[in-house]
């Protein structure tokens, strides 16, 4: 049987949040396609991960153990996919419509003649092809597209648009592939990786819950008060250009048309006016709360509970009474 | 050393945009358009590098678009960029991502280059597939998403951001980049600048002038990525809105919210 091969993000070992949605997408659609759903692991720790990649839906799990998959920037990735695929002739790859996974999305789709669409929020089987969904526009438009006959479906998925779902599957049995790499795949090497992180806060594209803060934090201290609340929630924290322009809180956590865009299933905005070059980054959000002391702020317009107030009374009173909930 | 620096002509976020439904996109002429915000961050680089270098850094602006994404270029080199290409040429409209890739590598390997140097993200698009296809098509390093930039004797060093902090990386040169907004702050262009704009060099190109294009790969025909459907976002029904009182009592009607649908 033919499979739709999903490219698993990893990260210290572990499969990252998405990409266990992604095998939710993949299995969403393999039965009218017609297909088993076989993971791709590229890297060291497959087998490790072959127990919770099999009880979300994986068949088997393709992997390349060699450390160079992300010693040097994208191309060693590149150049095993484009192997595998040739090899197994898969009916499409699925992938996490992140940053640096774009990067392999777009070359692999060069030298296999893919077809790329990034952000898919949902995907169906028509006439035997696969259509993704997607919002574009900052969130404005809503389209369907779907890949040229002939090309090899490269679709990435956007970050909680499919829930994770345990399915009971055994293992995924590990089946492993040589590489050969080109000279050209190591020469620009990863000299260093930063972790700046909280290991234990979600990142604000796989949080269900982002608490994010603009320009009426007044300070970077209003940061760690949003922290406190994220914590309590189990959520991600985010910002507003005005917050990460002043240095209050970093650039990649920055909400918008320059930043990056989320889906969470609850944002809370605290002292964010909701300017559209933001609201562009966060407008698909299943739900929206707002904190904000104008009641003209824009951000009013799209929220579904809004707190007309001070934050720096609001918010505190908050994270008391869910401590207190909490006992 | 010679900079390309590839650059969009964006419709302006703010701008209401109706949606053509023949060719199921934006309408352009219900739109102001402008200079991809993104690309300030990658023309304020490429002007450092220049300043750092000396004279011999030749900074080239580059578009792909319609004629009348014209005033794009300009307003590129009212920044100090030394010249500019445009290709215009109804055979590209329609492309994807990919095929825009087509046009823009192609004209990088006429104009030749050391570094090719995109903003992360178009703001309209958004695909941030554009600067990897490149950098595939034209056989060198990918360093996306920089943060940093530092080059020297041929070769760079960036940090590449990514959701937990960054990769330090290094490159050998010739090489594509990325830049995100937390690599520098632009400047304004000078009125000298715009000035100057005038005059500096400006081609027009279409796809006959392009080294090594495969005109087959490009445009509505060659699209691998088919919109087949486009309709605006459903408006949103009116939430609640409590107004706290000054002592931040707001909070428990919030909570209890939060409750209701399960966040809690
Ligand atoms: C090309 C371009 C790209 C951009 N990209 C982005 C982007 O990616 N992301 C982004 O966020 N912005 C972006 N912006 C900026 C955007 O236009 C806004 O300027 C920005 O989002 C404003 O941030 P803010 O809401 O924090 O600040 P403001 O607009 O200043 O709003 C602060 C809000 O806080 C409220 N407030 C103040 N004090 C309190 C208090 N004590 N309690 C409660 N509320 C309080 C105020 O009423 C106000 O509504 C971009 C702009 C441009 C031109
Ligand atoms: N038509 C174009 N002309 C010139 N540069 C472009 C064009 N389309 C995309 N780019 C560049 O590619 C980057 C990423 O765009 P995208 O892949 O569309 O998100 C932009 O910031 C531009 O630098």
């Amino acid at each position: 049987m033919s499979e739709l091969l999903v490219l698993v993000d990893h990260s210290g070992g572990q499969p990252r949040k998405i990409s266990l949605q992604l095998l939710a997408a993949a299995r969403a659609v393999a039965g009218d396609l017609g297909v088993d759903v076989a993971a791709v692991w590229l890297g060291p720790g497959a087998a490790d991960a072959a127990g919770v990649l099999g009880a979300h839906g994986a068949a088997r799990v393709h992997h390349w153990d060699d450390a160079d998959a992300k010693g040097f920037v994208t191309v060693p990735q590149v150049e095993a996919l484009e192997q595998l695929v040739a090899a197994v002739a898969p009916a499409g790859v699925l992938f996490a419509s992140s940053n640096h996974v774009k990067d392999v999305a777009a070359r692999l789709a060069v030298r296999v003649g893919g077809g790329v669409i990034t952000d898919a929020t949902g995907l169906a089987v028509d006439g035997g092809a696969l259509v993704a969904t997607k919002e574009v526009f900052g969130g404005d438009v809503i389209t369907t597209s779907r890949v040229a006959d002939g090309a090899l479906p490269i679709v990435g998925i956007a970050s909680n648009a499919f829930a994770a779902e345990e399915v009971g599957g055994a293992p995924a049995e590990l089946v492993p592939f040589d590489v050969t790499l080109s000279d050209a795949a190591r020469t620009a090497p990863v000299t260093d990786v930063v972790q700046q992180a909280s290991a234990d806060r979600p990142d604000i594209a796989e949080a269900a819950i982002v608490v994010s803060g603009g320009r009426g934090l007044g300070d970077a201290s209003g940061f760690s008060l949003l922290e406190q609340l994220a914590d309590l929630l189990g959520g991600g924290v985010g910002a507003s250009r005005a917050a990460t322009d002043a240095g209050w809180y970093p650039h990649r956590y920055q909400i918008g048309q320059t930043g990056r865009t989320i889906s969470p299933t609850l944002y809370l905005g605290a002292g964010i006016s909701g300017a559209i070059q933001h609201r562009a980054g966060m407008q698909t959000s299943q739900y929206v709360v707002a904190v904000n002391k104008d009641p003209e702020a824009p951000i009013f317009q799209i929220a579904d509970f809004g707190v007309v107030g001070d934050l720096h009374q609001v918010v505190p009173k908050l994270i008391a009474a869910l401590e207190a909930r909490r006992g | 050393m010679r900079i390309v620096i590839p650059v969009k002509w964006v419709p302006d976020t703010a701008g209401e945009k109706q949606i053509d439904p023949d060719r199921l996109t934006v309408d352009r002429t219900s739109v102001a358009s402008v200079l991809c915000p993104v690309n300030e961050f990658a023309i304020e680089e490429a002007m450092r590098i220049k300043e750092a270098h000396g004279d011999d850094v030749e900074t080239v602006v580059l578009i792909v678009g319609p004629e009348e994404a014209g005033p794009t270029a300009a307003k590129a080199l009212s920044y100090g960029l030394d010249r500019a290409v445009r290709v215009t040429d109804d055979a590209v409209a329609g492309s994807d991502a990919l095929g825009t890739a087509q046009v823009l590598a192609a004209a990088v390997r006429t104009i030749g280059f050391d570094v090719v140097l995109f903003g992360n993200q178009s703001t309209d698009a958004r695909t941030s597939l554009v600067p990897a296809a490149v950098a595939e098509l034209l056989g060198v390093p990918s360093i996306t998403y920089a943060r940093r930039l530092e080059i020297a004797d041929g070769a760079l060093t960036a940090d590449r951001e990514h959701e937990e902090g960054w990769d330090t990386v290094t490159s050998p040169l010739p090489a594509v980049v990325s830049v995100v907004e937390a690599i520098n702050e632009p400047r304004f262009p000078s009125f000298k600048g715009i000035m100057a704009a005038k005059s500096k060099p400006s081609d027009v190109w279409d796809l006959s002038q392009l080294d090594g294009l495969d005109s087959g790969l490009v445009g509505a025909d060659a699209a691998r990525a088919v919109v087949t459907s486009a309709a605006p976002r459903p408006p949103k029904a009116a939430g609640t809105v409590v107004t706290d009182d000054g002592s931040g009592a707001a909070a428990d009607a919030l909570l209890d919210w939060m409750a209701e649908k399960k966040f809690v």
